[in-house]
């Protein structure tokens, strides 16, 4: 027996796509998928319209997604994040209905309460065996970790597997297995390598940049919660993974062995990893050839799927037992509400991914971002989006100061007595608008373009058009 | 009276900075300041005076001014603006 069908096309058939109906992708693949666009050319060609996707994530690789839209093929679209030039089309209103954004957390969860139901998932695999025993691991267009393309793969009616490295039966060391899977197809190339992954992530040179970073260190050497057993997440920016660097110096010097480290997986959580920071690395997605390479070989480097790293209807998940996340933002208002949904002047250009989740969870969430960026003050009276409640957030640190979250009282106290610039965070918009000037409020349409659910499924914020 | 004589410019696009072309206008009318801002709802009309004001300081009443902003503060744009302007009234 075989699942293997000759095109693509053939799989659509055979899944039995009509009007109306729901299908899914997963973002592993990042700025270099082919698939996403590969299957709606081939849906399109069919003639099939009203289509919802739900993927979790888009990027400007997709952008053909607009004629899909224009030409009513897509009329709906659920994702927990989408890069600047696909979010000024929705931010333009080219959809009817608004876009429903999730959190990395909030998607698997509503999957599989069946609120958000999918007809045919297309996983995009590096390496899949004839029965869609499938991996990220290996293969020319190998991404790593596919943890979330799980919820996809469990709650799909139909799942077809697309692959350009297909291997005999069966595979050893998969992801996903067979069980989900109704159909495989090989093709050429899923997507394109440089694209995917990131040679290797930069920390930032930028004086700045390395000064907020080795801030974020000392708040988290002064938390309290940096001892034995500690575990951190950290996103892929450049400061953050300064921050990560200074982090990993203060471990080593102080022979600190952490539990583990999660989420988007660098070269530079391996590295913590290896010098024995942590016991182990539970990896929901890779962001570079570094962290790829120590998920194939170290078995201490493990993959989770989304559900495992973040949903809040899952029995537990590994943002509750985090201590520590570091997180970015486009403004952060004086409550602590940020937004990473729309850029200063109301365009979408983000979106949760786990920023919420890890917020939820962690017992110090951190938010660090220059003062001023771009003219912009960082801290503003409201921000124009809630991505992340502000009584998730504990801690923003700026390169100017950092600002504890009034509720945190006795962290104010360590690192107050710590001897760390601890002001008020009214202070911090106060000296940014010394030198930026008071910000005109930017015009904004009365169309709701876009709803953010939070984790739980409630409605956290809408975002409306740009006239 | 300054007198732009020739094209200049001065600034980048990167973040932060402004690039500024500045051109001898035509003749009979006065200064054509063009902005485009990765800022310009928050801060155009900010932006536009200063422009204005460090070409009066200069004396220019006559001039066609391109300002592409990517969120400079008003201390840079000052020296851009400067910088363009003592560029373009520069004899060969």
């Amino acid at each position: 027996m075989s699942k293997v069908v000759a095109s693509l096309q053939e799989a659509i058939r055979l899944c039995g796509l009509k009007d109306g109906m729901s299908i899914s992708f997963h973002h592993h693949l990042r700025n270099g998928d082919y698939v996403l666009n590969m299957v709606m050319d081939e849906v399109s060609k069919l003639g099939i319209g009203e289509l919802t996707i739900n993927a979790s994530s888009l990027f400007d690789v997709h952008l053909p997604l607009i004629t899909h839209i224009q030409n009513r093929t897509v009329t709906k679209l659920c994702t927990d994040y989408v890069s600047a030039g696909i979010g000024r089309w929705i931010s333009q209103g080219i959809l009817q209905e608004p876009v429903e954004f999730r959190t990395h957390g909030g998607r698997p969860s509503d999957m599989l309460l069946g609120r958000t139901p999918v007809d045919i998932a297309f996983l995009a695999v590096p390496t899949s065996d004839t029965m869609g025993n499938c991996t990220g691991k290996v293969g020319k267009s190998a991404c790593g970790s596919l943890g979330y393309a799980f919820p996809d793969a469990m709650c799909a009616k139909k799942v077809v597997v697309i692959t350009d490295n297909l291997v005999d039966y069966p595979l050893q060391n998969w992801s996903i297995p067979e069980t989900y899977v109704d159909y495989v197809v090989p093709v050429e190339a899923i997507g394109n390598p440089a694209g995917i992954v990131s040679g290797t992530t930069q920390i930032t040179r930028d004086p700045v940049g390395l000064v907020m970073a080795d801030l974020a260190a000392q708040v988290i050497r002064y938390s309290g919660l940096l001892k034995d057993g500690f575990s951190f997440q950290t996103g892929a920016g450049g400061a953050s993974l300064a921050a990560a660097k200074f982090l990993k110096e203060i471990m080593v010097k102080e022979k600190i062995q952490g539990s583990f480290g999660l989420g988007g997986i660098t070269g530079y959580l391996v590295e913590m990893l290896q010098a024995g920071c942590f016991q182990t690395l539970l990896d929901v997605q890779c962001f570079d050839l570094k962290a790829v390479e120590s998920l194939r070989t170290n078995p201490r480097h493990q993959e989770i799927s989304s559900i495992h790293y973040a949903s809040p209807t899952a029995k537990s998940a590994v943002v509750d037992n985090l201590d520590v996340v570091i997180l970015g933002a486009t403004e952060i208002d004086v409550d602590f509400n940020v937004n990473v949904h729309t850029d200063s002047s109301g365009y979408l250009m983000g979106g949760s991914g786990g920023h919420s989740d890890t917020a939820a969870g962690a017992k110090l969430a951190m938010v660090i971002a220059p003062i001023v960026r771009a003219r912009m003050p960082i801290v503003t009276d409201h921000v124009m989006c809630v991505s992340t409640p502000g009584r998730d957030i504990d801690v923003l640190v700026t390169e100017k100061g950092i600002a504890i979250n009034p509720a945190q009282k006795q962290l104010k106290q360590r690192l107050s007595d710590a001897g760390l610039p601890v002001m008020d965070i009214a202070q911090l918009k106060q000296m940014a608008e010394k030198v930026t000037g008071i910000p005109r409020k930017v015009p904004r349409g009365d169309r709701v373009v876009a709803n953010v659910i939070y984790r739980d499924g409630s409605l956290l914020d809408r975002v409306y058009n740009i006239p | 009276m300054g007198q732009i004589v020739k094209k200049a410019t001065a600034g980048t696009m990167e973040s932060s900075d402004a690039y500024i072309e500045i051109s001898p206008g035509e003749e009979g009318e006065g200064l054509d300041i063009q902005l485009e801002s990765v800022v310009y709802h928050q801060f155009g009309q900010a932006i536009r005076k200063v422009a204005e004001e460090v070409l009066q300081e200069f004396s220019i009443e006559r001039a066609k001014v391109r300002i592409v902003d990517r969120g400079a503060l008003d201390c840079v744009l000052r020296a851009r603006m400067e910088t363009a302007i003592r560029r373009g009234i520069e004899e060969e």
